[in-house]
């Protein structure tokens, strides 16, 4: 199964619509998380939401993950170990306020499990890519590491730098 | 043992939070949200939940500030920790006034500029840090690393 996540807050038809075209040439069910979005899917199964212990479920079934570039999402399917392609929104096609999903993907690039698609033409390439991923490398994250050692630092001394 | 409330809304804040946890369960942590399911499915039994508000509603954002008070006059923590947004930064006012050190932890999707939050616990918390190298200034917000 694929499933398709925008998160709850804003609608995301694009990426909505671009798998439900593409939905026909793959060989396994998708579903959609929808949010607040119109488009009328017909080839995919939707859902307006999903409670996160269900999205839970959900995931461990899933072969790849297709989402919009919120952290969140990065951070589930992190914990999860399962492949995410993400199709950041635009500002400029009214999908969010900003950039800042930009900015996220530019962090997860090359990522090991991380594949980035920033436009509709290049997701069919980019979902058989993501299909193809076995075993996520181990990761390590020490800029990650770094805010858990300053927090603790903070926790006792109240001062962030030991 | 040290006292420490950990304020994540629903969502990815929540998800930063989870990140911390290793950390901030060598102390006495409480941690308080905005959904039920997402303590529940993390295994944390006595999280407290607050009524979810933003900037733009008055009455939902005094339900939760009243929520917040009473939370942190109730737990006295010693230590107030939010990755965010709104009713995190509430927990972090509270404290303030009881006297607790306070860390507003800007969400990492805060990539171009501080949440309105944020720029808020510039003044009104003990620190205040950014994910983000770039949008560090003077240690207000300074920059400890990034959960991404």
């Amino acid at each position: 199964m694929i499933l398709v996540t925008v998160g709850m807050q804003l609608a995301f038809d694009r990426l909505i619509r671009a798998m439900d075209e593409l939905a026909p040439t793959l060989d396994m069910p998708v579903v959609a998380q929808t949010g607040k979005g119109t488009y009328q899917a017909r080839n995919i199964r939707t859902l307006e939401s999903i409670p996160p212990s269900e999205f839970d479920e959900m995931i461990r079934e899933t072969r790849l993950i297709v989402a919009h570039a919120g952290i969140g999402t990065v951070l589930t399917a992190q914990k999860f170990g399962k492949p995410i392609l993400l199709f950041p929104r635009r500002a400029a096609l009214g999908e969010h306020r900003n950039d800042h999903q930009l900015a996220t993907v530019g962090q997860l690039r090359g990522r090991p499990g991380v594949i980035v698609v920033e436009d509709e033409a290049d997701l069919a390439a980019g979902v058989a890519q993501g299909l193809a991923i076995d075993v996520i490398a181990e990761q390590t994250v020490p800029r990650r590491d770094q805010l858990r050692q300053a927090l603790h630092t903070f926790i006792v001394s109240g001062d962030l730098a030991g | 043992m040290t006292k420490v409330l950990a304020a994540a809304s629903a969502g990815g804040h929540w998800e930063q939070m989870m990140l911390l946890r290793p950390t901030l369960e060598q102390f006495q942590v409480h941690f308080a949200t905005t959904l039920a399911d997402l303590p529940k499915r993390a295994g944390i039994t006595d999280a407290t939940i607050l009524p979810d508000c933003n900037q733009d509603q008055v009455f939902n954002s005094l339900r939760c500030l009243m929520a917040a008070a009473a939370l942190v006059l109730r737990f006295r923590p010693d230590v107030v920790i939010s990755t965010g947004a709104a009713p995190g930064f509430f927990c972090i006012l509270a404290g303030r006034l009881i006297g607790a050190r306070t860390l507003w932890i800007d969400s990492v999707a805060n990539a171009e500029k501080l949440s309105m939050c944020g720029k808020l616990s510039r003044y009104f918390s003990s620190h205040c840090v950014t994910q983000w190298e770039h949008l560090a200034q003077d240690g207000r917000p300074a920059y400890i690393g990034n959960l991404l």
